[in-house]
């Protein structure tokens, strides 16, 4: 089986899903959302499906990149290659896993060109997973920046009443990002020959071309990520965007830039990374404290989940550059992790938002009175973004603290302080939505969650809880490509002071 | 056996968690209660065997988070100190499970609720049997989350659900110590295991490293950061103020979480790492003076509060005050064995308030009772000897420990000891001034209740009484009948590893050698109290309206608890709203989006509304801009490799 191009596959099933849908749903329009909502549910089921014997199959004990493809494309030079290891394979499931609730999320959102929206979403999630099992720079960037265009779409025909608005600003940021990330990329062509990602990672850069390397790679990614103060696209973005929009900006979108980070800065450009670290530790620990204060006097409550997602990004970007293995592990964990969480809590809002259409905190109070399964569920995700023992969202948060603890205890402190931030706004949050008196004569007839959405609310619960109790199976796969990373990282730097010695010994003859 | 000791109350948590409401009331009490009374059946034989039979053992469960040499698991660690505390834990919830069935009965949410009891008895659990830090952290914050929960419990109360959050967020300022001193761990000591800290903390003694800037010395940096997260848990000034609030809660809550158990969880973190802390001068001389003060502060807000229960709760912060400043002064054992006679006699109180406040119509202020011991003369009687072992009267429990605390202060012959002796005698006379006041305010005098509250007096039913009758039992006898093991000759024995007192730490031989005077103390204390409380509240009641007349500003200024609450609302809340809302508005509005993506925005969007009216339009624009730009990298590629390459 491992013969098979499963990559490839779990690439672009959903693409062919898309096609189908696109070719045969045709008929009268009742008929063909309902066929259209169907193959996109089937085709996103059976992804997550190949996705998992994908994982099945996973070594964990080699760092190589497995599973690996290899065409000639693009004249020789640039390739069509493929390959997972153990930071992006479950990236690749995570995506997997998400689309799923998403089209059932969309189910009876949307009421307008179904069709459309589906294979929107289709497409969006073959650029996704694409992102992450590509092994050519021109390829990642084709998915990456190929992935917006599904995502403008489905925010500006889709999204709220201020949605070009948002597209603007989305788009602007990631314009000027993606414009230097390609630079950066055209100059190590030329530099290195090549776009192949495991020679670049091996090139070795010089220290100067590095820097520059990394700052153009840095304004895509922070931008994706979001770091601050580049921070203000994302708010914006998920107030407008429907709820399942929200759900796969925040779950997997907002992971590319951690994991360009990783994939791409840290092990091609190491001194520079290694050079950076102040600016990324002071950005990150404006990220917790600020956002998080912000979050605090938010009255939409999807803006106040948008801002906590700057605020756990931080946490990210703090722990993958410890360049330890607690801070890595913990970082990519928090990825996942947060991937779920605040995937849910996205969906948690959408709940209220298709009975009421409001997103205004004040707008609610009191729902445990009428939805104690709605109540049950936004507590278990409202404190897994608290970060509480037990939960998917502590693991990651801890190793990064452990991690980060080891090189400054400052950042380590006051990115505790944004755990105690963190608390205040999520439980006030909950307490003005669900806790209270329901007197609002809006919410007199609100319903319970139907089986729809127990159904796609079970599985985000099962995973915030066992990522919680038993991360085991999470973090072995990423160990042996985390401490490969860290080694190669540990080796670079030692060169290069080797390096310095050596000339430092030579001016001084 | 272990395992269903400690997972046998989360078992009936998920089972009436997830299915009590198709359960229905009865069938949702009769397991949770039977867990738990199963529990602490078991737990009375793991303190047979392993306390008594001097046996401590360890019990493997599962892996938790491995990475790289951060490798903790699931296990549990059943020591002497932890078979007391499961006795403790297990007991004293098992009774209050009862309890609620007869408590709750006019509650619509009686499998929410007795879930919730449950849940919190395993997350204690999970905290006393911890074999590392980050599990101890995990019943930390998991006691911290049922406490949220069940202060919250009515949550149509705006006051309750202020309360809940409060308790949650004070605690976790504690807890950003107690996480900051993991992490410190970690990183000293390669570990956070339990046994592999405590044997490599003797080589790290007079060692230093860097925190936060400044040079400091190791182990009592890492006790102190620990003890930040004690305080917040066991509510000891300044992060005291949880506490009195978390009496909006129903009354069991108060009896199981905010007397005998979760809140004595400070206190069990720093025996249980005394290791660590009698390495560490430093750490101990703040933990004694913290407690110390607290002791003393609490009692002095006790004496004119008007709430039955606020009046408890501040008592119980003062006892935990004795407890810690025992601990401060080396005296461990005794501390703990406060900890185990105060879980009966303050459990007791508050149950007893709470079958009060049942017979009063729920109502809990003292100055609207009066006069009603002939009506509920069982209540009357426990509450008397629930009294008489927290003001320290000989032969009730509290004597014992009490007794035993103060001589060891002064034993220790230190500043902070002298400092913690006569703070805590002071205290002592207050604690029983304050507890007579209650009961002859509650039950004495002439009834101040309305016409219809009186007519509904009425004793508890058998399902509340016989809980406070095993409790009465548990605050007799428990101080006379353990004195021996928890700190007398059998004392070393006892404890065997699991307390660690340095061979120059003698404080508890030396308090059995102290004058006659300190001896007395405490018991002249408690009578002067009872004396005055007697003398303000039977035969000359004007007096204390009198005294709170002249001296006006310290009546307030005790009433207002020394106005903590005013000073952080105005030094921390306000501000951090405040900047908030400047950050949002000024931060994200003006500055970053202003000079960012509007100003060029706002032209853009100008020129594109000109351009077209198809609203969705603008987007497949994009998306069109995009393409092309992909279109022309890719044609550029193909041209240069084209040339370059064939």
């Amino acid at each position: 089986m491992t013969d098979w191009p499963l990559l490839s596959l779990v690439t672009f099933l959903p693409l062919i899903g898309a096609a189908f849908i696109f070719f045969f749903t045709q008929g009268d329009r009742a008929a063909a959302d309902r066929n259209a909502k169907s193959v996109a549910l089937m085709t996103s089921l059976l992804t997550f499906l190949v996705s998992l014997v994908i994982w099945a199959n996973f070594d964990i004990s080699t760092a190589e990149f497995q599973f690996p493809e290899s065409h000639g494309w693009l004249g020789g030079e640039i390739n069509y290659r493929m390959g997972v290891d153990g930071i992006s394979l479950l990236f690749v499931v995570l995506t997997a896993f998400l689309v799923p609730i998403c089209v059932l999320a969309s189910w009876e959102a949307i009421t307008s060109r179904v069709r459309e929206y589906m294979i929107a979403f289709l497409v969006l999630e073959t650029m996704m997973i694409g992102v992450f099992c590509a092994l050519d720079f021109v390829l990642f960037y084709l998915f990456f920046e190929g992935g917006l265009i599904p995502m403008f779409l489905i925010i500006g025909v889709w999204g709220g009443p201020r949605r070009i608005y948002s597209s603007f600003k989305f788009f602007l940021y990631t314009l000027l990002g993606s414009v230097l990330l390609l630079l950066a990329i055209i100059y190590m062509y030329f530099e290195a020959g090549t776009t192949d990602i495991p020679t670049l990672m091996a090139h070795g850069f010089t220290a100067e071309a590095q820097r520059w390397l990394w700052l153009a790679m840095f304004a895509s990614f922070a931008v994706k990520m979001p770091m601050w103060p580049v921070h203000t696209w994302l708010p914006d973005a998920h107030v407008e965007a429907p709820t399942a929009g929200s759900v796969i900006l925040a779950g997997v979108l907002l992971k590319m830039g951690g994991y360009g980070f990783l994939r791409f800065s840290l092990p091609m450009l190491p001194l520079a990374s290694d050079y950076f670290v102040p600016l990324i530790f002071g950005l990150s620990i404006m990220a917790v404290i600020y956002t998080s204060l912000v979050a605090l006097m938010q009255e939409d409550m999807k803006k106040l989940i948008a801002y906590s997602s700057v605020a756990h990004m931080g946490f990210v970007t703090i722990g993958i550059f410890t360049f330890n293995t607690q801070g890595i592990e913990g970082g990519i964990f928090q990825m996942l992790s947060h991937g779920i969480v605040s995937a849910a809590l996205f969906l948690i809002v959408g709940v209220v938002y298709d009975r009421i259409h409001s997103r205004r905190i004040d707008a609610y109070g009191g729902l445990v009175d009428r939805m104690p399964i709605y109540a049950f569920t936004f507590m278990v995700f409202m404190l897994a973004s608290v970060g509480l023992p037990g939960t998917s969202g502590f693991v990651g948060e801890i190793l990064v603290l452990v991690g980060v603890y080891q090189v400054n205890t400052w950042v380590a402190a006051l990115a505790a302080i944004g755990v105690i931030l963190g608390a205040a706004y999520m439980l006030w949050l909950y307490r003005r939505t669900i806790f209270g008196k329901l007197e609002k004569d809006s919410l007199q007839g609100i319903l319970d969650m139907n089986r729809r959405e127990i159904a796609f609310f079970a599985p985000l619960i099962v995973m915030t809880i066992v990522m919680g109790v038993y991360p085991g199976p999470f973090l072995d796969v990423m160990h042996v490509s985390v401490d490969n990373l860290i080694g190669q990282y540990q080796a670079a730097m030692q060169a290069a002071a080797d390096g310095a010695a050596a000339s430092g010994q030579l001016a001084a003859r | 056996m272990y395992h269903a000791i400690v997972f046998l109350p989360l078992l009936a948590f998920i089972v009436v968690g997830l299915f009590g409401r198709l359960l229905g009331d009865r069938p949702s009490q009769w397991i949770t209660c039977g867990a738990v009374i199963i529990a602490a059946l078991l737990s009375l034989v793991a303190f047979w065997q392993v306390a008594l039979g001097g046996q401590p053992l360890k019990v493997e469960v599962a892996n938790w988070i491995v990475s790289g040499t951060f490798d903790v698991s699931w296990a549990l660690r059943i020591d002497q100190l932890t078979a007391v505390m499961l006795v403790v834990v297990n007991g004293v919830s098992a009774l209050v499970h009862v309890y609620s069935v007869g408590y709750m009965s006019h509650d619509p949410h009686k499998p929410r609720f007795m879930a919730y009891l449950s849940l919190f008895t395993f997350a204690m659990l999970m905290l006393v049997t911890a074999d590392n830090f980050l599990q101890m952290f995990f019943g930390w914050e998991g006691v911290g989350l049922t406490s949220y929960l069940l202060i919250g419990f009515w949550y149509h109360r705006p006051s309750a659900n202020a309360a809940a959050i409060k308790a949650f967020l004070v605690n976790r300022i504690g807890d950003f110590g107690f996480g900051l001193g993991i992490m410190a761990i970690f990183m000293v000591f390669g570990s956070i295991d339990l046994d592999a800290v405590f044997a490599a903390t003797p080589g790290q003694v007079g060692k230093s490293f860097e925190f936060l800037g400044w040079n400091l010395d190791v182990l009592n940096t890492i006790c102190i950061l620990l003890f930040i997260g004690a305080m917040g848990k066991s509510a000891q000034v300044p992060l005291h103020t949880w506490l009195p609030d978390a009496m909006e809660g129903p009354t069991p809550v108060s009896a199981l979480i905010h007397a005998a158990t979760m809140v004595t969880a400070g206190v069990f973190l720093v025996a249980r790492c005394s290791p660590m802390f009698e390495y560490a001068p430093t750490a101990l001389i703040v933990v004694a003076v913290v407690g110390a003060s607290t002791a003393f502060f609490a009692a002095t807000v006790g004496l004119v509060q008007n709430d039955i229960k606020r009046v408890i709760a501040y008592s119980t912060c003062s006892q935990l005050g004795y407890m810690f400043f025992a601990c401060g002064i080396g005296a461990y054992p005794a501390a703990i064995f406060h900890l185990f006679t105060h879980a009966f006699f303050k459990a007791l109180l508050f149950l007893g308030s709470g079958s009060v406040i049942h017979a009063m119509s729920d109502e809990q202020d003292m100055r609207k009772m009066g006069g009603i011991y002939k009506y509920i003369p069982q209540t009357y009687g426990v509450m008397w000897i629930g009294s008489l072992a927290l003001a320290g009267v000989p032969i009730f429990a509290g004597y014992w420990s009490k007794d035993m605390i103060l001589e060891s202060a002064f034993a220790a012959h230190t500043g902070a000891g002298q400092y913690a002796f006569w703070l805590g005698l002071a205290a002592a006379v207050m604690t029983a001034f304050y507890s007579w006041r209650l009961l002859f305010m509650t039950f004495h005098g002439k009834p101040r209740a309305s016409q219809e509250v009186m007519s509904h007096v009425h004793e508890s039913p058998p399902s509340m009484l016989v809980p406070l009758y095993f409790l009465a039992a548990g605050s007799i006898l428990s101080g006379g009948l353990f004195v021996h093991f928890f700190v007398g000759d059998g004392a070393a024995a006892f404890w065997g590893q699991s307390i660690l007192m340095l061979p120059d730490n003698t404080v508890l031989a030396d308090a059995h050698h102290v004058p006659l005077w300190v001896k007395l103390g405490p018991i002249v204390a408690g009578v002067v109290g009872i004396a005055v409380a007697w003398l303000f509240y039977i035969r000359r009641t004007e007096l204390p309206v009198r005294l709170a007349k002249v001296h006006r500003e310290a009546y307030l200024f005790l009433l207002n608890k020394w106005y903590f609450d005013e000073l952080y609302e105005l030094t921390l809340v306000r501000p951090a709203k405040w900047l908030g809302r400047v950050l949002w508005k000024g931060g994200d509005g003006r500055i970053i989006d202003g000079f960012g993506p509007d100003g060029i925005a706002a032209t853009v969007i100008n020129l594109a509304r000109r351009a077209t009216l198809l609203q969705t339009g603008y987007v497949y624009h994009y998306a069109f801009v995009m393409l092309i730009g992909v279109a022309a990298l890719v044609t550029w590629f193909y041209t240069t490799s084209g040339g370059g390459g064939h």
